[in-house]
């Protein structure tokens, strides 16, 4: 065996390890799942039948389900461009400091350091109605009227949505900021010397460069609000995604369907239905987003 | 080191053959229940109790949080890594019994005469499935209104004389609310929590005084959208939208609430008492529930143990005695001791008459009505989101209230078809 031979088998048996655990954690429940989809199974069922697209229907006709798709719409496309909209920014003043780069980053990445159960319990606090919410008593003594933030049916959804941008804010702005730094100087000064103003060098050279970065993200950020729950659970009353469903996404629909009525049939069809929309929109985006690009 | 294994070896062996032993002699059955320490506690005497009665017999206790519970005890008994007896809501026991999950127990230890003459009606009546009873319980609850004796001398009122009638129930909760400059709520005088006893409280409670009857006898249909159903349910979302007393979720919920002392009056069960006795500076009492029109009603619940299906032989007779055990009077009267939850022996709580707290709940069973649920979550659902139609989306009572009289009478045709 040559030398090449053996580091590559060598190579092929450590990546080995993980290919089996992700095919036992990831890949075989997940076909499990596809099948199950397709059944009656209960968890307190003795039989199981294989009852045909029956469980899509159902859930197609339950305007829970319908109601939980269209929140999730709404978090993902009110989300992530504003976190990518937001860090972008954040990231470009970063770069431009002389100095306190590393605090303000550091300030910036807690949130999302920070185990979201906590974020999420902390936040509904102070979201809290009066006489207990901070925010409420700083609108108060700034007389102005109070807000009913996780207990109105057109607030609460916002609130949540604001609380994960927050989070997720720093995770972006740090992925950003490390691909402005990687912008060759070279090419910002060239541009420079041939006259190009602060909004050129930004718009011709800066954004066209971190669209790898971009496209990162967009779809990192994207599956994120698509699949979001713990803030939901953590936030909303009584863990339901209330109040009257307003706050309900498809991750908290099929947790509580799988778990609180035990319908682990139509669970996995609407998680067949969350994976199908999160694979159509991350195959979307890097068809619009992955040009070749030309240095 | 050979002396060492060998000494090791002989361990190994004295072990192996005295587990054998002990498996020839023991029977060894487990006993599931959801975390709360008192419980767990009592659990560990009783059980140590039973085993100095009992020889041959070990039981072991799990117990897991409350929020998992039923999902461990749903994942776990299916995949044949359950409990042999395990301790479950009232609630639930349609759709386990219905599954097949529960066993009956035997009739000659568990006859619904037995039943009738030593428990409450409403406990021998959910207990029994198609003439055959599948589990039997040690406690009891009912709910009683709670309030803040500190509050309501703040308020002017007299802190040992809680409202006796509706009527004088909301103007109590008038006095006892407090609004900031700019109409806020910053003291709720009577708390109205659906998701916690409310929904429980306008179901047997409210229609009922008004002159409704939620369920007919069978409890197959559900009639609590009648004309006096409904004003029992305007009754209660009136104290939201007009009176505004209180508001679900209020500083959270209503426990919440009322601990922090940011709330004068709540409906609320006797499972709570330990809860409240242990917050410092919590002056409370406990008062039969407001009647009206001369009626009283109240809601009981139980938890209830039940012996697991394929559970045979040595268990199943071991498992028979220890629910036999846990059902005995002197058990319950252990429970109401160090629990506080009411005795589900009828004659057992002729003592406790004069008790200041434990009397109040005690006379609610005189008339209360054990819901016959078959999906208390999505029961529970449909009249919180009915009580937030109409406190945050001014939706009319009436037509609310017969849309989740529909709905629920679909989810119970659903259950039994």
């Amino acid at each position: 065996m040559t030398l090449a031979n053996k580091r590559a088998v060598t190579a092929y048996s450590f990546l080995v390890v993980p290919l089996i655990f992700f095919i036992g954690v990831r890949f075989g429940p997940m076909l499990y799942m596809m099948g199950m989809s397709l059944t009656d199974w209960g968890l307190l069922r003795k039989t199981l039948q294989f009852i045909g697209p029956a469980n899509f229907e159902k859930i197609f006709a339950d305007p829970v389900f319908v109601q939980s798709l269209k929140n999730t719409a709404r978090y993902s496309l009110f989300g992530a461009p504003t976190v990518i909209a937001l860090s972008l920014g954040l990231a470009l003043m970063l770069n431009v400091i002389p100095k306190g780069k590393g605090v303000f980053r550091l300030i910036y990445v807690l949130p999302y350091i920070t185990p979201v159960v906590a974020v999420s319990w902390v936040w509904r606090w102070m979201f809290q109605t009066p006489p207990l919410g901070v925010i409420n008593a700083v609108l108060g003594a700034a007389g102005l009227p109070a807000m009913e933030f996780l207990n109105s049916t057109t607030q609460a959804l916002p609130t949540i949505l604001a609380v994960n941008v927050w989070v997720e804010l720093g995770y972006c702005t740090t992925v950003f900021l490390a691909g402005i730094q990687t912008i060759p100087d070279e090419i910002v000064e060239a541009a420079r010397i041939d006259g190009a103003a602060s909004a050129q060098v930004l718009r011709k050279i800066v954004l066209p460069l971190l669209l790898p970065v971009t496209l990162f993200l967009t779809i990192i950020e994207g599956i994120q609000f698509l699949r979001i729950f713990t803030q939901v659970y953590n936030m909303s009353f009584q863990a339901m995604g209330g109040p009257l469903e307003s706050t309900k996404s498809v991750a908290l629909y099929i947790y509580q369907k799988a778990f609180t009525n035990f319908e682990m049939g139509i669970a996995a069809s609407a998680s067949l239905v969350l994976f199908g929309i999160i694979m159509a929109v991350t195959l979307l985006q890097m068809k619009f987003f992955d040009r070749k690009l030309d240095y | 080191m050979n002396r060492n294994r060998i000494g090791f070896a002989a361990l190994l062996v004295m072990i192996l053959a005295g587990a054998a032993i002990a498996s020839a002699e023991d029977v060894e059955i487990t006993y599931w229940q959801y975390f709360y320490e008192s419980k767990v506690n009592l659990m560990n005497d009783l059980i140590a109790k039973f085993e100095a009665q009992n020889p041959g017999i070990k039981v072991e206790q799990v117990t897991f949080p409350y929020e998992s519970y039923q999902q461990k005890v749903a994942a776990s008994i299916p995949a044949g890594e359950g409990p042999d007896i395990a301790n479950l809501f009232y609630g639930w026991m349609p759709l386990w019994v219905k599954s097949g999950w529960i066993q009956p127990l035997p009739q000659s230890e568990f006859s619904s005469d037995w039943f009738r003459k030593n428990f409450y009606l409403f406990v021998a009546e959910s207990v029994n499935f198609d003439g055959k009873n599948y589990s039997v319980p040690t406690a009891v609850r009912t709910l009683a209104l709670i309030w803040n004796k500190k509050l309501f001398r703040e308020a002017g009122l007299d802190p040992d004389s809680p409202p006796a009638t509706l009527d004088q129930l909301l103007a109590y909760s008038k006095k006892l609310s407090k609004y900031d400059a700019q109409g806020n709520l910053i003291q709720a005088g009577l708390l109205m929590q659906p998701s916690g006893q409310g929904h429980s409280y306008i179901r047997e409670v409210l229609v009922r005084q008004f002159g409704g009857v939620p369920y007919s006898a069978d409890a197959r249909k559900v009639s609590y959208a009648s004309p006096a159903g409904i004003a029992g349910f305007k009754w209660y979302t009136d104290r939201i939208t007009q009176d505004k007393v209180g508001y679900p979720n209020f500083a959270t919920d209503d426990v919440t609430a009322f601990k922090a002392q940011k709330a004068a009056m709540n409906i609320d069960g006797s499972f709570r008492i330990a809860t409240l006795n242990a917050v410092k500076d919590l002056e409370w009492a406990a008062a039969e529930l407001p009647s009206h029109n001369g009626v009283k009603s109240n809601y009981a619940s139980f938890w209830t143990n039940g012996i697991v299906d394929g559970v045979k032989g040595k268990k199943l007779e071991a498992s028979i005695k220890f629910l036999k055990f846990l059902s005995s009077p002197e058990v319950q009267e252990l429970w109401l001791q160090k629990i506080g939850e009411l005795p589900a022996t009828p004659s057992l709580s002729e003592k406790y008459k004069n008790d200041p707290v434990i009397s109040v709940f005690l006379k609610g069973l005189a008339s209360a009505h054990a819901t016959a649920f078959v999906d208390e979550a999505g029961q529970r659902t449909l009249l919180v989101d009915a009580v937030d139609q109409v406190a945050l989306k001014k939706a009319d009572p009436a037509a609310v209230l017969k849309d989740a009289q529909a709905k629920e009478q679909a989810l119970i045709d659903a259950f039994w078809k």
